[in-house]
């Protein structure tokens, strides 16, 4: 297998209509089928195809075209510092860079985006690489040196088979791409839009007014947002007259981080006639593997059943592919509502990272460090990362839990929880928190702590921020804040 | 008779424009055929279709024997009707999830 049957199949039902809009570039099928042919064309034997630059035609392009060329595909973040990016490119020699940067490294031949689409192409079948690499992902590094995950052909093929049905696109349906290059929903945007034959509508750099404009412009009917993103524009169009008018759009879908409560509510009060899809994946499992659908967000938002009308704040349920399992800390199944670590099987899942090596145990499950639980009717609820759990004294604390609480009262716009290390108790709870108008009194803030939870929750330190540190794909940076407060 | 056929493996009809490739296959020898010709693994001229059996087939549908204990993908699209030891496979029914990215 390969995933460039993916791009074969829809160049082949279908070359006539439009793949991709790019600014004022247009791609058909059959055009994105050739620019793939001349990207494969370029790479010398042994290189892998790197990728320097903000989403367009070559990004979509370069990933089918690596496939072509049975190499594996490496978006580097342009937005990292450069002794970052030159450190990772000393980890994916000998490569082929496709970038419009000046800049040398060594080992690296470089090619800019227009001059890669041109000239001859390579001919003939795909090679059957199933069991090769098709994308290698640097990871956020949140919690130290950016590992490299390992996506073969048969995952990502996995993934697209089972999830989307070939050419079940309307010719007018439009999705909005604003997700990087370098992220796992960049790559299975392309993916998933060429084998559904939804045309991909491109936007490089994100802003509330660029997104509507460009939405609006292109009759878009999808799109996907991170958490962030919805948020501003809810906060722009409640900034400028509370309307919010794409027609056209049908079907928004939203993941990559937790979703504030408000903030859904809000866009689903604003979009009436769109369909919302909360979707939880990891790169580690080549995008989605549980899916909140539109249904469930009808039914969680009219119902007066506390346990329905919470799964506004869940992640859904497992795709028909893959496993969900809950674990206690000892390995043992968990029951029904019990918070314990996400565990996750499927031939999706790839649980890789290159040196490291698999990450699934025996049976074939991966340990995705998220924390949360499943209930009745199989909905799952995260609740951080493992690796985020403040332990005070030996007593687990989930940073969600007081960050929910610290939330509800008026003056809070925004927080996060994390730990603070403690002679007395080993760590206990810090607090960031940004505020709408003026600043809470803090014992104030502690009260409703221990009011609604209990006293080992209550932040032994408070500090103020403008806002918080977001990775620009809507991760909160937790170190960054552990930081700060240290710094107090 | 026939082969034992891998995941992964492409096979052309003989009388038709029809492609597929094995999503999963029991580890077994399978006639498959299409339009009433065996299936092949390199494409190349066509032959003549078995009239009764020229019931098409179409690209991105899935096609299974009864049991399911195999499965094909149709990566193009013709007009035979494919069969494995002489009964026609069917398209299987999946489930539409929301789009998600």
């Amino acid at each position: 297998m390969n995933i460039h049957l993916i791009l074969q199949m829809a160049a082949e039902a279908m070359g006539d209509r439009e793949a991709i809009t790019a600014g004022d570039q247009r791609f058909t099928y059959a055009d994105l089928a050739q620019a793939t042919r001349q990207v494969a064309a370029k790479l010398n034997h042994g290189q892998r195809l790197a990728y320097l630059a903000e989403n367009h035609t070559a990004m979509a392009a370069g990933i089918f075209g690596a496939a072509l060329a049975g190499t594996s595909f490496v978006p580097v973040s342009y937005r990292l510092a450069e002794e970052q990016i030159e450190a990772l490119m000393k980890r994916i020699t000998p490569a082929l860079l496709i970038t419009d940067s000046e800049k040398e490294y060594p080992e690296i031949d470089r090619i800019s985006r227009a001059d890669a689409m041109i000239g001859d192409a390579l001919e003939g079948e795909a090679p059957d690489v199933d069991g090769e690499v098709a994308i290698e992902l640097f990871t956020s590094g949140t919690t130290g040196e950016p590992k490299s995950a390992i996506l073969r052909h048969s995952n990502l093929m996995a993934y697209i088979l089972g999830s989307v049905e070939f050419m079940s696109a309307g010719e007018e349906e439009a999705s909005l791409i604003t997700v990087p290059p370098y992220h796992i929903a960049g790559i299975s945007a392309v993916l998933s839009s060429t084998y559904a034959g939804r045309r991909m509508v491109q936007l490089p750099n994100f802003s509330p007014p660029g997104w509507i404009d460009l939405a609006q412009k292109e009759a878009v009917t999808h799109a996907f947002v991170v958490p962030t993103m919805l948020q501003h524009i809810v906060e722009h169009v409640g900034q400028n007259g509370g309307a919010l008018e794409l027609p056209k759009l049908r079907a928004l879908s939203y993941g990559g981080g937790k979703m504030p409560l408000p903030v859904i509510e809000k866009a689903v009060g604003l979009l009436p006639h769109v369909d919302f899809t909360n979707a939880y994946g990891l790169t580690e499992t080549s995008s989605t593997i549980c899916l909140l659908g539109p249904e469930s967000h009808r039914d969680a938002i009219k119902s007066n059943d506390p346990l329905v009308r919470r799964r506004l704040g869940s992640v859904g349920q497992a795709l028909p592919t893959v496993e969900l399992q809950i674990r206690t800390e000892d390995g043992a199944a968990c029951k029904a509502d019990e918070v314990g670590l996400v565990h996750v099987r499927g031939d999706q899942v790839s649980g890789e990272y290159k040196g490291a090596g698999s990450q699934l145990d025996a049976d074939g499950w991966f340990p995705t460090k998220d924390v949360g639980f499943v209930d009745g009717e199989g909905y799952l609820f995260l609740d951080g990362r493992a690796d985020d759990v403040i332990v005070r004294g030996g007593e687990n604390i989930s940073p969600g839990e007081v960050e929910d609480v610290l939330l509800g009262h008026p003056c809070v716009k925004d927080v996060a929880v994390v730990s603070i290390p403690s002679e007395e108790w080993g760590e206990t709870v810090g607090a960031a928190i940004v505020c709408k108008g003026s600043a809470p009194d803090k014992n104030e803030l502690c009260e409703l702590v221990r009011g609604k939870l209990r006293s080992s929750r209550v932040p032994s330190q408070i500090i103020f921020m403008d806002e918080l540190p977001y990775s620009e794909t809507g991760k909160l940076l937790r170190r960054v804040v552990r930081d700060h407060l240290a710094q107090v | 008779m026939g082969d034992i056929i891998k995941a992964g493996t492409k096979l052309s009809s003989a009388v038709c424009q029809t492609q597929i490739m094995a999503l999963r296959a029991p580890i077994e020898r399978l006639e498959i055929t299409c339009g009433g010709a065996p299936m092949v693994t390199e494409d190349g001229e066509k032959g003549e279709m078995d009239s009764d059996l020229a019931g098409g087939t179409l690209v991105g549908k899935r096609y299974v024997d009864e049991r399911e204990a195999m499965e094909f993908l149709c990566t193009r699209a013709g007009e035979g009707t494919v069969q494995v030891n002489g009964v026609s496979l069917d398209i299987k029914q999946a489930k539409q999830l929301p789009s998600s990215d």
